[in-house]
């Protein structure tokens, strides 16, 4: 029943909407968003746990530096202006000087710099802020980050979720490395962003409302969000449509994503995900002495692959063409490469060049493993295919997540189907798959045992580049290299879709960073 | 006397299974490759080896079984259920915090499962070959056959989505103001979907069992007996009859109990249910032994409870059960 009476609301506001709607678009202030997680919070403190289930609370409940826009460029924050140094050596952030904590406490250059070094002991990105070897603070509004080498890494990792200031005062009572499992990470937790924490109940929600005291004027606009905790798909699409939901992100499942895609009140994109940049690919083994160490049998593979039925088939064109290790949102995507289109002559004549014959039906076997049960299609299809060119491949199921990370990260496999996040810039998300000192070191490093000079010296040289023109055109040539090599065989993006209720939600997270960003401009209509 | 004795005879039988639920659950989950480590990487996208070494120092993990199992049975013993890798959270608060939630849901679901399914099997019994008595075979066997979270999601389409009686997930809507009234009636609507999927596959084994063993009752002397006297077949059936029908259903109800929690993990996953199924389910899938060996704990300890209760129940309607021999 009170359902009935919701939607009888819902109606009346609807048409109240329909008359103010010749009136340009304004923000309003107020409301309740209720909004989604999909997996349980693991601890809401963005400054020792990335990841997309933390960013989104997370940015919500800290401030960073930094924004992006749309268009992938830095905008003020908690930061007012920023200077980067003739010799990229040094990074001045002027703070803007009424930001405070959610305790009423002022936010000062020495929380950013406490925040530099928690981030540095405890955060998983370790190339976020590697040459940051000191932060100076001249004033309680000026933090200088001096730097080992020219950083233009730094940019990026200083926004969304990947740079939260957290307060010292509360977390700088303990040793550094403490920090990960403070008490105050997930009860009473004290950030300076737009929203301050009610209540977090594990499994359940984390409730947030608009913190009065925000340093940017008038906003946020909403009163309240409430993110629920659903982890079934199924559950949260049909919440979706009959309007429990306001707004969710990170739907993957193709066959929801069109079915949402259906239903009139909503709004299904996947524009917002650029700088998460989430990619589907189909990992090989080039270590060993096995048939894959051999560039030829790898390129069989590719062009037995046929991406476009992964891509149309198996995601029923949710997900979009990826062919390198850079997400085509990026302004470094370089898709000018080779896309192996299926070819399966020319994949034959590769393998008998390569020395392995057809004997029979077979060439010679391989093994594909997969990590969740979501990919098992692409993988029995990978199966499929490369049948067709004489290799017999047998699929290893892995019982869960640790036991297929295992496998990985001991490189004992020949190829797998992943999912690898770019996490904003290259150096924190692309780099750590092909450069060769990175070989063997856990899950998502370099699984592929990859090794390549040139690419080693190209991703060295970019990491440090600070002109963007440069810069672009030694990632273009590194996607070259790599698409030529294939260490990586890449198929697609995996299909994150944002969806909202058309009529209800004004300006949701669609930037770069999807929900890792503060939405202190959304608004309920 | 005689229930003081039974009780301490539980206690010791208890004690020695909660023994053996924690060290084999323990030795099993060690033996399985990769940990906890490797699952919070995942939550975060990805950690170097470094920090990975580094969290498996922060938890021991890098100890010896034998120790890492030693210092844990050791907390135990002290009442302490130990810290969740993945959460970061005392267990026992963890698992308290959800205990609510999951009893709510198995106690109703089991009750109304216990009370329509005996109700429909009497009334299937009294006319073995009726429409009535064929409608309740055939839903019997589709809760039965039917996989839980199945049912659960048609459910949802139908009652949440077509037509918009109940809300979809988890067990309260937090924009909700009011009294403890208010609130009441609207976890009592987010309990509906689920306590019916879950009582669906009960239901199906105590409405067989009432009806066979109501037929059986009915068939004899006694019955004939009493229809003989001229009493009427309503006093029969529900005086006469019932009780000595009941018996095997609740022996059964208890004996089932583990089941309907296990049940409740599916049903949990489905509706967002915040109780310890959702948490199980988690824990498992990240690797996190303490909590998964909490909630076994905790879940083992239910259902000795649970057939404590089922053993007392039977001697109110049976008093030939655990009468002097």
């Amino acid at each position: 029943m009170k359902h009935l009476l919701k939607g009888l609301a819902a109606a009346t506001s609807l048409a109240a909407i329909v008359a103010t709607s010749a009136i340009a678009e304004e923000p309003k202030r107020g409301g309740t968003l209720i909004t989604v997680l999909g997996s349980n919070v693991r601890n809401l403190n963005s400054a020792v746990q990335s990841g997309i289930v933390t960013g989104f609370p997370g940015a919500q409940l800290f401030a960073s530096p930094l924004r992006y826009d749309e268009n992938w460029d830095p905008q003020p924050y908690l930061a007012e202006t920023w200077e980067v140094s003739e010799d990229g050596l040094k990074v001045t952030l002027n703070l803007v000087k009424n930001a405070k904590f959610h305790d009423g406490t002022p936010l000062t250059s020495e929380d950013v710099a406490f925040s530099v070094d928690v981030i540095k002991a405890n955060h998983p990105f370790k190339s976020m802020f590697a040459p940051v070897e000191s932060v100076d603070t001249p004033d309680a509004h000026t933090a200088v980050l001096n730097l080992s080498k020219p950083h233009p890494a730094l940019l990026l990792a200083m926004s969304g979720q990947l740079m939260s200031i957290i307060p010292k005062h509360i977390y700088g009572d303990g040793e550094i490395t403490d920090v990960k499992a403070h008490p105050r990470n997930n009860e009473n937790t004290v950030g300076s962003g737009p929203f301050k924490l009610v209540e977090y109940k594990s499994g359940e929600h984390v409730i947030l409302e608009r913190f009065d005291d925000f340093f940017i004027e008038g906003r946020p606009y909403l009163d309240k969000i409430v993110m629920r905790i659903i982890t079934d798909p199924a559950a949260r699409a049909i919440a979706y449509e009959n309007g429990e939901l306001h707004m969710g992100a990170f739907e993957s499942l193709p066959r929801i994503i069109n079915r949402l895609k259906k239903v009139d009140s909503l709004t299904v994109t996947p524009d917002g995900y650029g700088a998460i940049g989430p990619l589907d690919w189909l990992a090989m083994n080039t270590g060993g002495d096995g048939p894959l160490s051999d560039v030829r049998v790898r390129k069989a593979i590719a062009y037995a692959v046929d991406k476009n039925f992964i891509q149309n088939a198996l995601m029923q064109g949710t997900a979009s063409d990826s062919r390198t290790g850079i997400h085509p949102d990026s302004p470094f995507y370089n898709g000018d490469v080779e896309s192996y289109d299926v070819d399966l002559d020319k994949a034959n004549a590769l393998l008998d060049e390569a020395g392995f014959p057809m004997d029979g039906d077979s060439r010679f076997s391989l093994t594909i493993d997969f990590g969740w049960p979501g990919v098992k299609p692409q993988v029995e299809y990978v199966k499929a295919a490369l049948k067709k060119v004489g290799i017999d491949v047998e699929v290893r199921a892995s019982a869960d997540f640790p036991t297929w990370a295992k496998r990985m990260g001991e490189m004992d496999f020949d190829m797998s189907w992943d999912t690898v996040f770019n996490w904003g810039d290259p150096v924190i998300g692309v780099h750590r798959t092909y450069v060769s000192d990175n070989i063997g070191k856990g899950v998502w490093s370099n699984t592929q045992g990859y090794s390549n000079a040139r690419v080693d010296e190209l991703l060295e040289m970019a990491s440090v580049e600070t002109d963007v023109e440069k810069r672009k055109a030694l990632y273009a040539e590194f996607q070259q290299i790599i698409a030529d090599e294939l260490p990586v065989y890449h198929t697609n993006t995996l299909p994150y879709h944002t969806v909202y209720n058309t009529e209800k939600v004004g300006n949701p997270p669609i930037g770069i960073w999807g929900t890792s960003t503060p939405i202190d401009m959304t608004y309920l209509k | 006397m005689n229930i003081l004795r039974i009780l301490v005879t539980r206690v010791f039988y208890a004690a020695v299974l909660l023994t053996a639920v924690l060290v084999l659950n323990f030795s099993l989950m060690h033996l399985a490759p990769g940990d906890v480590a490797d699952t919070i990487s995942q939550s975060m996208g990805g950690a170097d080896q470094e920090l990975l070494d580094q969290i498996r120092a922060d938890y021991g993990l890098d100890q010896h079984f034998v120790v890492q199992l030693g210092r844990y049975i050791g907390n135990v013993l002290t009442f302490d259920l130990g810290f969740s890798f993945f959460y970061n959270q005392p267990v026992t608060q963890l698992i308290l915090e959800r205990l609510p939630a999951t009893l709510l849901l198995v106690i109703s679901a089991q009750l109304v499962a216990l009370i329509v399914g005996v109700v429909l099997g009497v009334i299937s019994a009294q006319k073995p070959n009726g429409i009535a008595s064929h409608f309740v075979t055939f839903l019997a066997l589709f809760g039965y056959s039917a996989p839980v979270f199945w049912t659960g999601i048609l459910l949802l389409i139908a009652f949440s989505l077509q037509i918009q009686w109940f809300p979809v997930a988890g067990m309260r809507d937090v924009t909700i103001e009011g009294g403890f009234w208010v609130k009441a009636v609207d976890v009592a609507q987010h309990l509906v979907l689920p306590m019916i999927t879950l009582a669906s596959v009960f239901f199906a084994l105590y409405s067989r069992l009432a009806r066979a063993a109501m037929m059986e009752v009915l068939g004899s002397d006694y019955v004939r007996t009493a229809k003989a006297k001229g009493l009427r077949e309503r006093t029969v059936v529900y005086k006469h009859a019932l009780k000595n029908a009941l018996s095997p259903v609740i022996t059964l109800a208890g004996l089932q109990f583990s089941a309907v929690i296990s049940g409740a993990v599916l049903v949990e996953a489905v509706f967002s249910w915040p109780g310890l199924g959702t948490l199980a389910f988690q824990s498992i899938i990240a690797r996190d032994t303490p909590t998964i060996l909490g909630i076994l704990f905790f879940s083992a300890l239910v259902v000795i409870v649970g057939n404590l209760l089922t053993d007392l129940a039977l001697r109110l309607v049976d008093p030939r059960v655990g009468g002097k021999k």
